[in-house]
């Protein structure tokens, strides 16, 4: 971007307000919450239904939700992945489920359903952030 | 709950084509299309992975 005396300059970083921290922290703890927060109802909705779907499915399908620990690499990144989730992943953790049972394949997929409800947990909150700055519409 | 291997998969795409759209997109025509063409990416990557797990077992 040039300014008035034709030197280049970096484009502005829009402010973080507290209506975006505030999208962003509640979209992590309930899925689509930030976006509702922001008046977003058909897009909150959606996001809610869509994690919570995978979330659930990968319970049912006794998928395993990860505790922290500092064991296998792929174990700690699973974690990570989980806690994406936000309420989700304590609820889950509260009422013990997700114990996981490594003898059915269908439980590995349920594993995988499970993280990747937290991380597209975690893209909807960053979303929610981007709207409550104005970045994105 | 057993779900078949392509089910699993179908409600996978679904789910993330949807946060997909509605996240990388601006507009909601976008969100759409862009929603639509994840799906289609994610179910033809399991079909066209599918033959070719059955070619290779051939």
């Amino acid at each position: 971007m040039a300014n008035a005396n034709g030197t280049k300059t970096a484009p502005e970083t829009p402010a973080a307000t507290p209506m975006a921290l505030g999208a962003l922290a509640l979209g992590w703890l309930i899925p689509g919450a930030g976006h509702l927060l922001l008046r977003r109802w058909g897009r909150g909705l959606l996001l809610l239904a869509a994690i919570c779907t995978m979330f659930f499915f990968g319970l049912q399908m006794q998928g395993k939700v990860y505790a922290f620990n500092t064991g296998d690499l792929l174990d700690i990144l699973g974690f990570f992945g989980d806690i994406g989730a936000g309420l989700l992943y304590f609820l889950a953790r509260g009422m013990n489920w997700g114990e996981g049972a490594v003898h059915r394949a269908v439980a590995d997929y349920g594993t995988k359903y499970i993280i990747v409800a937290g991380l597209l947990n975690i893209i909807s909150a960053i979303d929610a952030y981007h709207i409550g700055i104005g970045k994105k519409q | 709950m057993e779900l078949s291997h392509f089910t699993a998969a179908f409600v996978f795409a679904v789910c993330a084509s949807v946060v997909f759209g509605i996240t990388q997109r601006d507009t909601p025509r976008d969100m759409v299309r862009y929603g639509a063409y994840c799906f289609a990416l994610f179910i033809g990557g399991v079909i066209a992975a599918s033959w070719f797990m059955w070619i290779l077992k051939k």
